[in-house]
């Protein structure tokens, strides 16, 4: 399987005779006000989500708390050049494309399925840490419970079309509705074949330089079931911290600054104290 | 970027003598010779799995052989990759994707003062201080003596757990011996002192030598030299920089990886060659004495180009020199003003003992996996390779393999001996599929492919359990 356990292989071959073709990368960025040498955090929105999702609380609260701050949009979303037929493995390139540009180890932070891209991303690069929100590791399960939950959103996804996912999926109900209706009209749609890898892929190979990893959740997320998010942090043998009453967009939901906190809180006492 | 003086203001007093001379003991602490892309990847790696590491480079800044600003640096100014970018960068830390196939090596700089930086690599290298002798002491650990660049001050002796000798094999060069060279009264260099086309502008000038080097200076002398010959000693396979569309090591990757058998990819390549570059013999080229594969690649798009063009005359082997020329093997006799000896380099540990790296009458070590001595289990040297892809990802996985190594020994000792019972029993196996040619250069030719999956094996040995 994956998480700790698994192999490195070193033997690359796609990678080598197929690279990732270059496209235009979106990265926001809020930078702290005084360098403290913190490590910078790079922010991985999942599938529909661009770089946006993270500026609108989580980058500046980083910053302010002295961590250098960025976010990706992963090609064919937000500002992020088209990639209509884009991979798991070419949306793990753009996050080690970022992270080595960076002028320090940096830690990478995924969201949704943007944590399974996180995952990929820690197996080619040696990230200070990583930390998984929310992480939608895939694999049938999450199809039957999104099949369950939202039918209508998740069957369109099955013949090509966009996973589409519901307002109440993704925050609990302490955030406005209008708020919650402005995010959902930003969302945008990952590659078909990258959500069909998401049902079907190689389980990542274990993170190389064996950082430390934290996965972040909610018991009362309406994407990832709690078993599945036991199963992920398991993999890591770790246990989820877990902020009940949020949905799924831990950075966007109305308690936004709970978990960032708890992350940052984590770094703080893993990485820099 | 430390300094000699603060060290030495931090450290305690020597408690350790050798020869009635102080010793500093480093501890733990691993030695790192050499910060080129070896070195570079070795404090990296070393690092990552919780060692300290102390890193002497005899220059003032990182990079090796990629440094042009070093005197010692064999690059030329119109110097590319001949390895494609893929495959040529540290496997975890790509070069940004947006460079070209086969990006100037001025970029390669920038790219390896990036690495030492992101991974803040420079605090553990003292710049400007040469390791002049590495000696086996108690405990298989190794006293490590050191004096500024260029031989002035005091000789330093510290004691380090282990040893990591990378110190490159690309600037020592290899100088044949000519009779009447001494007479010649044009001029005579070697590869390693071109720097640019304005050495050859307007000349004439013979360039000796087929190796990547060698074809790269005929291809400029082509251009910018009044006359230029290109002497060779035996037919060579010219490669093109690109094949089927994609870079040609990427193409020639693809079929080693799919594990087609050697005879079937020299076929295949054979009758691509054939096919696009077509036969060398009519412009008077010898036919190759042997397969592709069988001598280190040359990676030349344009060196037949200009032989096609008439702006290169390839000549065979130097007999001799006169006073003011020199006579070819066929008799001919050419008045060159200037010689350019691409000949090559030699690998040089001149601050170890050769019985401690098992090294022959011709000076070539005895290594398992080209890094590790026979009896020597704290010593490895990394980079001393010559694979037909490029350098980088190796001496990464040569660096991870060291840093297992020694933590291995720490944590599984029984595990490590019958792994260091393998070393001792190497019977010297070479890593590569094709037999390559003997000659003076092929001694530490690797199969990429070949060369990394006796590598996956060993890493897979070495891996201890988090
Ligand atoms: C013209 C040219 C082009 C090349 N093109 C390619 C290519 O396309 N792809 C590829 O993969 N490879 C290429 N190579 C091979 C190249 O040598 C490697 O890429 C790489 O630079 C080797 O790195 P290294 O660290 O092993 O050695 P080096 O880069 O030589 O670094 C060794 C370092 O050790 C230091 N050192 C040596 N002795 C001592 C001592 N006693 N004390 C302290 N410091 C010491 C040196 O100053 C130097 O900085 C090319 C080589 C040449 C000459
Ligand atoms: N653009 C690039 O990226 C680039 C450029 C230059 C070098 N490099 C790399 O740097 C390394 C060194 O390359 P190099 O070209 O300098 O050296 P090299 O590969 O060792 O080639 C030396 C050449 O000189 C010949 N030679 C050696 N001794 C001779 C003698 N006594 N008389 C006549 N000919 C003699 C060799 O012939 P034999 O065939 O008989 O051995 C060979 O053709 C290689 O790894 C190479 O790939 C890369």
């Amino acid at each position: 399987m994956s998480g700790r356990s698994g192999r490195t292989r070193i033997i690359r071959t796609p990678e080598w005779t197929r690279p990732v073709p270059a496209v235009r990368r979106e990265v926001l960025t809020a930078s702290p006000e005084a360098d403290e040498g913190k490590p910078p955090l790079l922010f991985v929105p999942g599938f529909g989500h661009g770089a946006w999702a993270f500026a609108e609380n989580w980058l500046d609260h980083a910053a302010s708390r002295a961590f250098p701050a960025y976010a990706v949009s992963l090609r064919g979303h937000g500002g992020s050049g088209a990639a209509p037929t884009a991979t798991l493995r070419a949306y793990a390139h753009d996050v080690v494309q970022v992270a080595v540009s960076l002028p320090r180890q940096a830690v990478l932070v995924g969201h949704g399925a943007g944590a399974l891209v996180v995952a990929y991303a820690l197996a080619r690069y040696p990230a200070r840490a990583g930390v998984l929100v929310a992480p939608v590791f895939g694999g049938w399960g999450t199809f039957g419970a999104a099949l369950r939950r939202n039918p209508a959103g998740t069957v369109p996804a099955v013949v090509g079309g966009a996973l589409r996912l519901r307002r109440r999926q993704l925050f609990s109900r302490e955030l406005p509705d209008a708020v919650a209706q402005t995010y959902t009209e930003r969302l945008g749609r990952a590659s078909t074949r990258a959500q069909w890898q998401l049902l079907i892929h190689r389980a990542p190979e274990p993170p190389v330089g064996k950082p430390p990893i934290l996965v972040v959740g909610s018991p009362d997320d309406r994407v990832v079931p709690a078993s599945a998010l036991t199963r992920t942090a398991r993999r890591y043998g770790v246990a989820p911290l877990l902020f009940p009453g949020m949905g799924h967009d831990l950075m966007l939901d109305a308690r936004w600054r709970e978990p960032i906190d708890a992350i940052l809180d984590w770094l703080d006492k893993d990485l820099v104290g | 970027m430390s300094t000699h003086s603060e060290q030495e203001s931090l450290e305690p007093a020597a408690t350790l003598w050798r020869d009635g001379r102080p010793v500093y003991d480093r501890g733990d602490t691993i030695c790192v010779i050499g910060a080129g892309a070896s070195g570079l990847a070795a404090i990296k790696n070393l690092k990552e799995y919780g060692f300290g590491v102390d890193c002497y480079e005899r220059e003032t800044g990182v990079g090796g052989a990629w440094n042009w600003r070093h005197d010692r640096s064999p690059v030329y100014a119109s110097t590319h990759l001949v390895s494609s970018r893929p495959l040529t960068e540290f496997p975890d830390f790509p070069m940004p994707d947006t460079w070209p196939d086969y990006p100037h090596h001025s970029l390669l700089l920038s790219y390896l003062e990036r690495y030492a930086d992101h991974f803040d690599l420079r605090p553990h290298i003292w710049f400007g201080t040469e390791v002049v002798r590495v000696e086996p002491a108690d405990g298989e650990r190794w006293d490590v003596t050191t004096r500024s660049t260029g031989g002035y001050g005091a000789e330093r002796t510290s004691r380090y757990a282990a040893v990591v000798v990378a110190n490159g094999h690309n600037w020592a060069p290899k100088m044949p011996a000519y009779e009447g060279l001494d007479e010649f009264r044009g001029q005579v260099i070697h590869a390693s002192a071109y720097k640019d086309a304005t050495q050859v502008r307007g000349k004439r000038v013979l360039v000796v030598g087929a190796g990547n080097s060698g074809c790269d200076i005929a291809v400029e002398a082509g251009q910018q030299a009044a006359r230029c010959w290109h002497s060779i000693r035996r037919g060579y396979w010219y490669l093109p920089k690109y094949a089927f569309g994609r870079p040609a090591d990427q193409v020639g990757h693809a079929a080693a990886a799919l594990r087609l058998p050697l005879w079937l990819r020299q076929w295949l390549f054979h009758r691509a060659l054939k096919l696009t570059v077509g036969d060398l013999t009519r412009f008077g080229l010898p036919r190759p004495d042997h397969r592709v594969y069988e001598t280190h690649p040359i990676v030349n798009s344009q060196l037949v180009h200009y032989i096609g063009h008439g702006a290169i005359t390839p000549v065979p082997d130097v007999a001799r020199f006169t006073r003011t020329g020199v006579v070819l093997t066929d008799g001919r006799e050419i008045e060159p003003d200037l010689v350019v000896l691409a000949t090559g380099y030699l690998p040089r540990f001149e601050f170890l003992a050769p019985e401690i790296l098992g090294t022959d009458a011709a000076g070539r070590p005895s290594l398992h996996l080209n890094m590790f001595p026979r009896r020597h289990p704290t010593l490895a040297v990394a980079g001393l390779l010559q694979p037909d892809a490029g350098l980088f990802p190796l001496v990464h996985w040569q660096a991870v393999m060291i840093a297992r190594w020694l933590r291995l020994r720490e944590l599984a000792p029984e595990r490590a001996r019958s792994f260091a019972a393998r070393i001792a029993a190497d019977t010297g196996e070479r890593w590569n599929s094709a037999k390559v040619k003997e000659s003076t250069r092929h001694w530490f030719e690797v199969g990429h492919v070949e060369y990394l999956r006796a590598v996956q094996r060993t890493l897979d040995e070495l891996e201890v359990a988090a």
